[in-house]
């Protein structure tokens, strides 16, 4: 019996202790949600929307350039880094598997996936910038895109690696070529992974700021040429936030709440979609 | 049993995973439109002699074949051997249940767009044809074009035959195939093996002795990579000429 009651103390503390850590975690999260919107919502308006970002002593402004910049570059470096990642991500599930290229490839991919994004940033700078002579949408979509690609490339490859190797087996039993396999077989059962890990890269893009520092720097006007600087939401709150004029930080403070929820919303789209095509 | 009616044969055949030698020296002949059983304990090569037969092991580099394998006389170990026309011939069935994760239509027209140019009417019927094969068409007709995925475990099964007769092979292989389904899916499984075998020469790996005497013209018994015996089925179970085969079929080992 003594054992019996020890082991319940021991169950009762361990539980404890990990609700502890629950809280905890919950706590800052729930504080900074908290935070985020009881200052951001005060900027809400159709104005935020629609009006370009003021310079300082103004009474009157919004983030629609920033918005819009940030949506290109965040779709076309999405654009630019999703196919190569799953093509990659392929040939490491699919093909080097044991070949020396793929375990080189990995090994790299995982050194690109924990790089800090200001190094990319400079990288960036330093071969578009640098040579173009002049900050720019495009170099921005590097930066970003060189982000993209290890996410996608690693959630890729352990999708694939989770189709159960008797589901190609019967593919190829039938006499499909291994193309047909990948394409119509492996890549569709792990499509779900795949579009998730996806929508999480998406998600990390939309919030980096240092990659954009070097890159696509920013622009206090509507612009949507990719030639030239172009404003980001990240970008803008840095500006902003660091800025005396209290109706800058106001601004500053309804675009982190944009941000904020535009993730949060990706997230929850991401894992919806996943349980979804998992049960069926 | 007569030569003339061999549909696939093995001469002096021998099979490695990487250095281990796995089988040894299996002669051989299946006959034409016959069911097959591989039986013995586990580990005893019967599922590595199936999969020799589509030649599944070419998936796994470091597995490699010697000697002859006959299908209709010709050798397919190879090199110059299309695989895709073979596995047009030799269709497989696994243990587990594997559809695709498309519709149930789509399940079976997977493979015949693979080998042939249907029209939509001729795909059409294609199917149909083939699931009404595999006792499946009463059941699934008002969904062909939900997921294969949503079927019970036997109607899963029961798919995966249909997908692999609707390529119309000539030799249909099975893998344990109802090792994971309940005992009426197995009786559903094993009326079918009964029917298609009018149509079909089918090999069948089985762990269970009775299913082998129930549906098999002919067993093959193994151990240990090597053919210890082999006859038909009546003669297997009855009188076996070896002791080794009686033991196992007896229940005194394995």
């Amino acid at each position: 019996m003594q054992l019996r009651a020890k082991r319940k103390f021991v169950n009762r503390l361990a539980l404890a202790l990990a609700m502890a850590a629950m809280l905890f975690g919950l706590f800052w999260l729930v504080w900074i949600l908290f935070t985020v919107v009881k200052l951001g919502v005060a900027s809400l308006s159709l104005d935020l929307f629609l009006k370009m970002t003021p310079p300082p002593g103004s009474t009157e402004g919004g983030l629609a350039n920033a918005l819009v910049g940030s949506g290109m570059l965040v779709v076309l470096g999405t654009f630019v880094g999703a196919p190569l990642g799953i093509l990659v991500g392929v040939y490491l599930a699919e093909y080097g598997q044991h070949a020396w290229l793929g375990k080189v490839t990995r090994y790299v991919n995982d050194l690109l996936l924990s790089a800090p994004s200001i190094v990319i940033g400079l990288f960036v700078y330093a071969i578009v910038v640098a040579r173009m002579g002049h900050f720019s949408g495009w170099a921005g979509v590097v930066a970003l895109s060189l982000i993209v690609i290890p996410v996608v490339v690693r959630t890729t490859e352990n999708m694939l690696l989770l189709v159960p190797n008797t589901l190609r087996e019967a593919a190829y039993a039938l006499g499909a070529p291994k193309r047909t396999v990948i394409m119509w077989v492996t890549l569709r059962a792990a499509k779900a992974g795949v579009v998730t890990g996806l929508l999480l890269a998406v998600a990390r893009i939309a919030g980096e700021t240092a990659p954009l520092l070097f890159t696509s720097l920013s622009n206090q006007f509507w612009s949507v040429d990719m030639n030239a600087p172009m404003a980001s939401l990240p970008k803008v709150i840095f500006d902003f936030a660091m800025n005396p004029d209290p109706f800058l930080q106001k601004l500053a403070w309804g675009g982190v709440l944009l941000i904020t929820f535009g993730v949060l919303i990706l997230n929850i789209v991401a894992r919806v979609f996943f349980r979804q095509q998992h049960s069926h | 049993m007569s030569t003339l009616t061999s549909q696939i044969e093995f001469k002096n055949f021998d099979f490695y995973y990487g250095k281990y030698h796995a089988l040894k020296s299996i002669n051989l002949s299946l006959a034409k439109r016959k069911v097959t059983a591989f039986i013995g304990p586990s580990g005893c090569g019967k599922s590595t002699l199936l999969r020799t037969i589509n030649r599944m092991y070419d998936l796994y580099p470091e597995q490699k074949a010697e000697g002859e394998l006959l299908l209709d006389g010709q050798n397919i170990l190879g090199r110059e051997v299309d695989l895709s026309v073979l596995r047009a011939k030799v269709g497989m069935v696994f243990q587990k249940p594997t559809p695709f994760p498309m519709s149930i239509y789509d399940n079976i027209a997977f493979g015949v767009r693979l080998h042939e140019k249907l029209s939509k009417a001729e795909m059409d019927e294609r199917v149909e044809w083939a699931l009404r094969k595999a006792a499946l068409w009463d059941e699934v007709k008002d969904k062909l074009y939900k997921s294969g995925m949503g079927l019970s475990g036997g109607q899963q099964q029961r798919l995966c035959i249909a997908r692999g007769v609707a390529v119309k092979p000539e030799v249909l292989l099975l893998d344990e195939p109802t090792s994971a389904l309940d005992p009426i899916s197995t009786m559903r499984i094993e009326e079918l093996i009964n029917e298609l075998k009018n149509e079909f020469t089918i090999v069948i790996v089985t762990h269970n002795m009775q299913q082998a005497a129930r549906i098999s013209d002919y067993t093959a018994y193994m151990y240990l990579g090597e053919l210890i015996e082999f006859g038909e089925t009546d003669q297997i179970f009855v009188k076996p000429e070896k002791k080794q085969t009686e033991d196992y079929i007896t229940g005194r080992f394995g």
